[in-house]
């Protein structure tokens, strides 16, 4: 069959199974006073259609900010807006100020859940097809299947089409910009991200990476000269993108401040629920929260995060190529994800990207990495009531990638980018198969993960617990997060060169 | 669940056994990717059916045998033959584990989330039956070795099934258990295929005691196994030998048959109420056409009948007071009077219906061309039933295009049959999922399966040209504007209060044209293909 034919199949399964999700409840369905991000999405449509620009950041009589204030940056806001004027067209009850406060209704739903399906279309789709069809090793058919594995992740679906959110624009839009940079396209690249920095305040955990990758770049070309005139344009570019998404607000001094605070509530503390990431882990044994002061945890949390990405980002300084730079947006997102401030559980989406970017070349452990990243999410879904997609969502992944990327079979020890490992290991333990002991662990981990969402589904916890089960899943995710840090940083590091990663980038 | 852990035990293994292109892993693929895609829909809108059978579940579970058949507290009575009766009754054991409360008679449109569950999941694991069949049918296919996976003829014919657009969203969204029923049926093929005519025809007798409707190609079935096995011989030239008929081979077939009959029909003949049985299975109290017409030749028929009628009053020919005063309902309402053509009644279409199939059963009677033959005089049946029948559902066509993907990736002719029939019937099928929530999936789905037969049928039969001449094409592509016209552009218009009827009208005519098209197409392929110089499987 022709190429053409077998994307469209590949983009048709995508969006049948999306679609599919969309049937299913979303948060805070029919749950007064607060409901969830559904609700939170409205209401930004009902702010931003009914009060002046001035007012969407501000406490104001009309714009309670304790009631999902806007706490996005400005591109979030305009896409609201826009939604609120075909919404208006549609159904002006739904974007009344005031009195659409928790408005739900059947058609109601069918809107939002058609509003991120076209962004999807329009933004994060075209994106993997077009990442699979330039940087996939392969023949067409190993792109095809490459790219329906990538559209098929079953934690993006689950959130934008169950949960509800936006995350296809954001990492859509951070996709854009890795595919600008890989295809050497670099102002177009830091346009792209610029945009996803300003649609989601999230995208910062990838802005280590690109800034490393587009200043090694320039350092090779000689930072006096030519590539200190590519360093200015590309801050040109940036600058002037930052400024036109900020334009309403920088007439007076007081808005860009007030967003800012917005964006980055210092205030909510280090964690909130339950996350499967350090602190909330550490939690269980030290309390952190009350231990030590908000200075100390905002302190200690930045100091860690450094620490954790500065190794990838300074070798992707040294080796700005494509290889390097989608490991370094792995590391520096998962570091961000483990050690930073104020992390929800939904953030590991931005981990997810870069690894469904390295899912043709490691296929056993992205895999991993994604099934992991979907289990550490369970406890969101359940509440959400989505607990039958997440399970066959998930289940249909791990078969078809397993199969489509013949997985088990590519996992020997240099597939596994574990070569400097042999090295060390030979003297000490000549016959340690590494190859299997990783399999192993593999299967381990999905019936261990398998069990938990059983029992956390049908199991009473105790009394004295009644948050056993959601800090087991977060527990049980954050080692197998730490473990994939330590894994792909080893990997980013000890990376010899590869010849076909080299081959495609400039 | 222990089938379920069971199965992808058997998954796993053969997923990490062996590479993607030398061994049937492809198969289990397919079928888990397409059972994920079913479960996915759990969810999704479900029609009256779904409380058919809901309702049959509950008076199966809760009443004597006896009762089964004159239970009439719900509207929606027992119309399937016993043997469906039983199967919903074994479903019904298992039901009580999900919610017992589905199992009462009176819970009328009951459908709490277990009970959706169980309903949607038994569809689900009933097609394991059509899986199974659809693994016989690859192994009638003669293989190209050493073509790549996507064009082999097999794994072609298995998406064609497995993921048929009708089924999906006849069985999976609107709900009915089309995809346990054709199992069966393609099983009995495949058996027929395989050379093991008792068990094709033990099998489509008990076809035949779980839905009624598939009565319609039973001829096909009875030519065939009189002809072609009670007859053991026919001469060099293909021709009848006479003396070569085999008693005993008679004699055991209709054994097997009538025993099916005896233990389905049985127990209702002994009880006294076969009248009263064969009175819920054949109601004839309905209309010509269903409320939206199913796009065959009544459709045509009735739209001549209204531009006659609209054109004479015009004309000045006819008097409006004295034309039907319904006749400009038509579509909504379930009797239509004609109004200048004559009334059809329900042994016309008897004998239309056997008028379209009689020569095709005596060609495969004459020239009977093996498998092959009989599986296009199926297909005609299927067809010929679906054009001229009485109050036909548009998911009857569904019998035609399952039998017939078989053909077509055989010949290329018949692939170019197929690929007409298959789009527009499955077009036809839109207005089962009328609701907003449906409109993408089925616009997926639809799009998914056309692109896929399309690229693959044209890559299996690369050589010699293409496989639809320009006019078909530009008929194809109009499907597009005429979705675009009747989903989109006009509910907006100022008609849609006054005339909700005119797109569903224009579907089923639009599609009534295709279908004809590919029915003559067929007819004329059976009848002008000559069986000397094809080489037969069967014989």
């Amino acid at each position: 069959m022709e190429n053409w034919s077998l994307f469209s199949l590949c983009v048709l399964l995508g969006l049948t199974s999306r679609w599919a999700v969309s049937f299913h409840s979303y948060s805070g369905a029919g749950k007064p006073p607060m409901f969830g991000d559904y609700e939170a999405q409205r209401h930004w449509q009902e702010v931003t259609y009914n009060l002046p620009v001035h007012e969407w950041y501000f406490n104001t009589t009309n714009n309670d900010l304790n009631y999902w204030g806007l706490d996005y940056p400005p591109l979030t806001a305009y896409h609201s807006l826009v939604c609120a004027y075909v919404a208006k067209l549609l159904n002006p009850e739904w974007v009344e100020l005031h009195a659409s406060r928790g408005y739900e209704s059947h058609s109601h739903k069918l809107f939002m859940r058609a509003t991120v399906l076209f962004t999807d279309i329009l933004i994060y789709i075209p994106a993997v097809l077009l990442y699979c069809f330039y940087f996939c090793d392969g023949s067409s058919k190993q792109k095809v299947a490459t790219a329906l594995c990538i559209l098929l992740y079953p934690g993006l679906i689950l959130i934008d089409y169950g949960h509800f959110q936006y995350n296809s624009v954001s990492l859509g839009l951070a996709l854009w910009g890795i595919l600008g940079l890989g295809l050497g396209w670099d102002l177009f690249g830091s346009l792209a991200f610029t945009l996803a920095l300003n649609y989601k305040q999230m995208e910062l955990y990838h802005s280590l990476p690109f800034f490393c990758y587009l200043l090694g770049k320039c350092i090779k070309q000689g930072l006096i000269g030519r590539g200190f005139f590519q360093l200015a344009k590309i801050s040109l570019t940036v600058l002037v993108t930052f400024a036109l998404c900020w334009m309403p607000f920088l007439s007076d001094p007081k808005q860009p401040l007030q967003v800012l605070h917005r964006l980055f509530p210092f205030g909510r503390g280090l964690f909130e629920d339950k996350v499967a990431n350090t602190w909330c882990s550490l939690n269980v044994l030290i309390k952190i929260k009350t231990l030590l002061s908000r200075e100390t945890q905002l302190f200690l949390s930045f100091a860690l995060t450094l620490l954790f990405i500065l190794p990838s980002s300074l070798k992707l300084l040294s080796k700005p190529n494509l290889w390097q730079f989608k490991l370094a947006l792995v590391n520096s997102s998962l570091a961000f994800f483990l050690f930073s401030f104020q992390v929800h559980e939904k953030s590991i989406l931005l981990a997810a990207l870069p690894v469904c970017l390295v899912i043709n070349e490691i296929p056993l452990i992205a895999i991993w990495f994604l099934l992991t990243s979907t289990f550490s999410m369970l406890p969101l879904l359940v509440k959400d009531g989505l607990l039958l997609p997440y399970v066959v969502t998930s289940l249909a992944f791990l078969f078809l990638s397993l199969y489509l990327l013949s997985a088990l079979e590519r996992s020997t020890e240099e597939e596994l980018r574990l070569g400097l490992y042999r090295k060390l290991t030979r003297h000490w333990l000549p016959k340690l198969n590494l190859s299997r002991i990783i399999k192993w662990k593999f299967w381990f981990s999905l019936v261990a993960m398998a069990a938990l969402s059983f029992t956390s589904v049908w199991l009473e916890p105790p009394a004295k617990f009644p948050d056993l089960f959601p800090v087991l899943v977060s527990i049980l995710s954050f080692l197998h997060f730490l473990g994939f840090i330590i894994y792909f940083n080893l990997v980013q590091l000890m990376e010899p060169q590869r010849k076909k990663s080299q081959k495609k980038t400039n | 669940m222990s089938a379920t852990s069971h199965l992808l035990k058997v998954v796993i293994q053969t997923v990490m056994a062996a590479p993607m292109t030398n061994d049937q892993s492809w198969f289990y693929a397919l079928a888990l990717g397409v059972s994920f895609l079913k479960c996915l829909l759990i969810n999704a809108y479900h029609s009256t059916d779904f409380e058919v059978h809901r309702n049959w579940l509950a008076l199966t579970h809760s009443l004597p045998v006896s009762q089964w058949y004159y239970e009439a507290t719900s509207e929606w009575t027992l119309d399937y033959p016993p043997l469906f009766a039983w199967f919903e009754y074994g479903l019904s054991h298992i039901a009580c584990f999900f919610d017992k409360e589905m199992l009462v008679v009176p819970n009328l449109n009951y459908a709490s989330p277990a009970t959706v569950l169980f309903q949607r999941l038994s569809v689900i694991v009933a097609d394991v039956v059509f899986f199974y069949a659809v693994k016989e049918c690859c192994k009638c296919l003669r293989e190209d070795k050493g073509k790549d996976l996507l064009g082999k003829p097999s794994f072609i014919l298995t998406v064609l099934l497995l993921w048929n657009f009708g089924l999906l969203i006849v069985d999976h969204i609107h709900f009915q258990y089309n995809g346990f029923l054709f199992g069966v049926l393609l099983l009995s093929i495949a058996r027929h295929c395989q050379n093991r005519h008792f068990e094709g025809a033990f099998l489509f007798s008990v076809l035949l005691n779980l839905k009624h409707i598939y009565l319609y190609i039973a001829p096909a079935y009875g030519i065939y196994l009189l002809r072609c096995f009670c007859f053991t011989q026919s001469n060099a030239d293909g021709s009848l030998q006479w003396r070569s008929f085999s008693v005993v081979r008679l004699v055991i077939l209709g054994t097997i048959v009538l025993s099916t009959f005896a233990v389905s029909f049985g127990p209702f003949i002994a009880l006294g109420q076969l009248p009263q049985v064969l009175s819920r299975l054949f109601p004839f109290k309905r209309g010509l056409c269903h409320a939206y017409w199913a796009p065959n030749i009544w459709a045509l028929y009735n739209i001549a009948d209204k531009a006659f009628s609209i054109l004479g009053v015009k004309f000045r020919l006819l008097d409006i007071n004295k034309l039907p005063k319904a006749s400009m309902t038509g579509g909504l309402v379930q009797e239509f009077q004609h109004s200048v053509l004559p009334s059809v009644s329900p042994l016309a279409t008897l004998v239309c219906t056997l008028l379209s199939i009689l020569p095709a059963l005596f060609k495969i009677w004459h020239r009977p061309n093996g498998a092959r033959g009989f599986l296009r005089c199926l297909v005609i049946c299927a067809l010929g039933s679906f054009m001229f029948g009485w109050h036909v559902h548009e998911k009857a066509i569904m019998m035609a295009i399952l039998p017939l993907s078989l053909l077509a990736v055989d010949s290329r002719k018949d692939a170019g049959i197929f690929l007409m029939l298959s789009v527009t019937s499955h077009y036809s099928l839109f207005p089962l999922l009328f609701t907003t929530q449906e409109l993408p999936i089925k616009i997926f789905l639809m799009l998914l399966f056309t692109i896929f037969s399309l690229a693959s049928l044209k890559t299996l039969f690369r050589k010699g040209g293409a496989l639809l001449n320009p006019l078909e094409v530009t008929y194809l592509l109009g499907l597009i504007p005429l979705e675009l016209i009747c989903e989109f552009v006009y509910p907006l218009t100022v008609w849609q209060k006054t005339f909700p009827f005119l797109p569903l009208m224009l579907t089923s005519v639009y599609c009534a044209l295709g279908v004809t098209y590919a029915f003559i197409r067929l007819y004329i392929s059976l009848l002008t293909c000559s069986d000397t110089t094809k080489k037969t499987k069967m014989q």
